[in-house]
């Protein structure tokens, strides 16, 4: 018996040496396994696509609508980023994320773009990777129902809160309840949906979270009126999207895609008059649009006109807000407040394009 | 045998790359060498993958303050205490909840398995149903269906159902007036113990003298005789007030006080035991009906009555057959509640994902998190085998 297969077991032997052999040598050299140190602009250009992680279950962020295209402001940046890289603001691929497992992600470069109202934090920029250029400006807020009783924060003692796991929200609100003295219950979901019916259902008293997310749940509960979020808030959440660690041109290349659409807005070029700004006579207009002088394109490798494209293709900032969050946004409605251009009193502000 | 010296002498002119005995040493150690190359590359991979992600193996950042809230913590917990901390607190959530629903599952899958054997038809039908349905959905499914929508139904905390206990269900949880201790609460717990330590050894002394002698030593009534008194000298000694009633009431927002079992806790244990209690209830059938029929003829014919027909002559020899897929239940049960984090449950592996998303430390959390069930699962089996080797047959 045992000689019958003596010939087989040499043949697989032999065969597992060469294995072995050949995996020592690729562990030496750190080849394909370690792509940290990869370009990311050249990944994207040899996949014809973004690959950004993103949501789908955050009206005004990432939704998916009726025909199960995903639409929002997270969404619409990455589109952008892929108009100006690819020319083609559709080639994008989402990958939904839970808020726990974006850092990872963002870590191991599995994405190209992280941008899924991730707040920017000191923590978070030292581990998960670079924050390119605040795109919102959100603070926590809190939610109760109306019949709740409670008509203030001075009264929430020993009141039970939904929360998501792995936010700053999550900290915040610890924070918020220590600072006071109060006592409270925290229950804590993973699934950002799951927090949500928990506190319609009833499981909580208040729920939790930046202030535009509040609003936009809010706005697809059963009987929104029956929902109040507290004018009160207790942190800043600038929301940010970021990109992996280690890769200096995708990094500029994001950023100016953000600094290029704010600059729109405040240029006045928008996604309809694109084309007709490229000749107007205002000097920074055609900067902007790659008309005259070079605004970094050629050091980062892009096209002249990809700024322009990325602004044909979601329009400018201003633009893009409204469409989600306008008083006729197909999300909900949110005051700019904060997020206003900074010559109408907001934060919103990016280097000039030259 | 002597015609068999020739042939061994010979032996001497087998060639070595042909002789059996060093073929098999040489295959042996060239598998090890193989197996322990691809480890060490593996390993090594892993480490220099890791470091260039900047994703380094230490546990320093366990001492950090964990900064992040923890559902009904049933250790002492405050978001100011530390990372590992937090974990412990997930790691007795996950043995409270593995333990208790080891226990019923058992229990209940063990009934299920009798009903099921039944000769009553509607029970056994029943039985049948209850074994189906949950052997054949996912757990996961089976943990929404509880949370989201039986305690769903459960109506809100100002129209709490207020049930004879007093018991008060709402969309919070199950809140059970509960005895507590009160200050010589201590008296009396040390006392109970004694006596029931003390009527054991009694139980066991006096037993064992009527097995020798033959003679009535009347143990039971002596050892529970001797228990009362020790609960009655432990109640005197209290003050006659060892426990006080912990009532749950209402405060503006919350109920507060008494034993509370959230929503999450009881959608977690009741569908992990129901499910695993299916699985157990075929493991136990399965067992029982292996057993050999002349045997429980046997025992009938000699007069056993049916009690003991099924402690004298049937389980024994079904456990047997029942204790080895029992423990794989059994890691089963543990290994599932990790389903615990979509219905807001914090298990130790809810509380790891946390701490990999505020430390940003995913690959030495992951590693303790596998390192934990290991543990545990090892832990499980390592005591199960040797009750298994003791219960099967004495080989001769």
């Amino acid at each position: 018996m045992y000689r019958k297969y003596f010939p087989v077991l040499a043949i697989f032997i032999v065969l597992a040496l060469v294995l072995t052999a050949c995996g020592s040598t690729a562990a030496d050299e750190p080849a394909e396994v370690v792509a940290v140190e990869e370009d990311i602009l050249n990944r994207v250009l040899d996949r014809g696509k973004v690959v950004c992680g993103g949501r789908t279950d955050l009206a005004g962020f990432g939704m998916l609508d009726a025909d199960g295209r995903n639409e929002g402001f997270d969404i619409d940046f990455c589109r952008a980023v892929a108009a100006a890289v690819l020319g083609d603001p559709e080639a994008v691929e989402v990958v939904p994320l839970t808020a726990s497992d974006r850092g990872p992600v963002l870590q191991t470069a599995e994405v190209d773009i992280l941008s899924r109202n991730v707040t920017w934090t000191s923590s978070r920029d030292a581990q998960w990777g670079n924050f390119t250029n605040v795109m919102f400006y959100d603070g926590q807020g809190f939610m109760i129902r109306k019949d709740s009783g409670i008509g203030s924060t001075d009264e929430f003692d020993g009141a039970t809160v939904c929360v998501t796991s792995g936010t700053t929200t999550e900290q915040n609100l610890s924070d918020f309840f220590r600072q006071n003295g109060m006592e409270y219950e925290a229950v804590i979901f993973e699934e950002t949906a799951a927090v949500y019916s928990a506190y319609e259902e009833g499981r909580c008293d208040i729920t939790t979270s930046d202030k535009s997310q509040l609003a936009s749940v809010r706005s697809g509960f059963a009987n929104p009126d029956d929902h109040i979020i507290l004018d009160i808030t207790i942190s800043k959440e600038p929301l940010t999207p970021a990109v992996p660690h280690g890769d200096d041109t995708w990094f500029d290349i994001v950023k100016i895609v953000s600094f290029a659409l704010i600059n729109a807005e405040e240029l006045g070029v928008t996604q309809a008059n694109v084309e007709e700004m490229k000749s107007s006579d205002n000097i920074n207009v055609l900067r902007l649009l790659g008309e005259e002088g070079d605004w970094g394109y050629t050091d980062l490798g892009l096209a002249p006109d990809a700024l322009a494209k990325a602004i044909s293709a979601v329009g400018n900032y201003g633009e893009i807000y409204d469409r989600y969050m306008g008083p006729n946004g197909i999300s909900f409605t949110l005051p700019r407040g904060p997020n206003l251009n900074w010559y109408d009193g907001g934060l919103i502000y990016a280097p000039p394009i030259k | 045998m002597t015609n068999n010296q020739p042939l061994i002498s010979d032996k001497a002119n087998i060639p070595f790359y042909r002789d059996e005995r060093i073929i098999k040493i040489f295959a042996q150690v060239l598998s090890a060498v193989i197996i322990v190359g691809i480890l060490i590359w593996a390993i090594i991979n892993f480490f220099k993958a890791a470091d260039a992600r900047n994703m380094t193996l230490t546990f320093s950042f366990l001492k950090e303050s964990a900064g992040f809230p923890i559902s009904n913590p049933p250790i002492d917990y405050d978001p100011s205490m530390s990372f590992a901390r937090a974990f412990q607190v997930g790691l007795v959530n996950t043995l409270l909840v593995s333990g208790l629903g080891i226990i019923f599952a058992t229990i209940f899958g063990t009934l299920i398995a009798l009903a099921r054997l039944s000769s009553n038809w509607i029970l056994s039908r029943i039985a049948l149903v209850f074994i189906e349905f949950h052997r054949n959905i996912p757990l996961l499914v089976l943990l929404f269906l509880w949370y989201f929508v039986v305690f769903g139904m459960v109506p809100q905390v100002k129209e709490s159902i207020k049930w004879p206990g007093p018991i008060f269900l709402n969309k919070r949880g199950i809140y059970i007036a509960w005895p507590r201790l009160t200050e010589t609460g201590g008296i009396f717990v040390t006392m109970a113990a004694i006596g029931i330590l003390v009527s054991i050894i009694v139980f066991i002394i006096l037993r064992k003298r009527r097995k020798i002698t033959g003679k009535a030593t009347y143990y039971l009534p002596a050892s529970l005789g001797l228990l009362i008194v020790f609960f009655l000298f432990g109640w005197l000694l209290s003050g006659g007030t060892p426990f006080q009633m912990d009532i749950p009431s209402f405060t503006g927002i919350n109920y507060q006080g008494g034993l509370r079992l959230t929503p999450e806790f009881a959608g977690m244990f009741l569908s992990l035991s129901l499910y695993t209690a299916a699985f157990i209830a075929e493991v136990v059938r399965g067992g029982i009906q292996a057993v050999d029929k002349g045997q429980i003829e046997a025992a009938r014919a000699i007069g056993l009555p049916p009690m003991q027909v099924l402690s004298l002559v049937i389980m024994p020899q079904a456990l047997r057959i029942i204790i080895p897929p029992m423990i794989s239940q059994y890691l089963n049960l543990t290994k599932n509640s990790s389903l615990a984090l979509a219905i807001g449950f914090q298990d130790v592996f809810a509380v790891g994902k946390i701490v990999i998303n505020q430390a940003g430390r995913a690959v030495p959390v992951f590693a303790l998190i596998m390192l934990t069930y290991l543990s545990l699962s090892l832990l499980t089996s390592f005591v199960l085998n040797i009750y298994n080797r003791r219960i099967q047959f004495v080989t001769r």
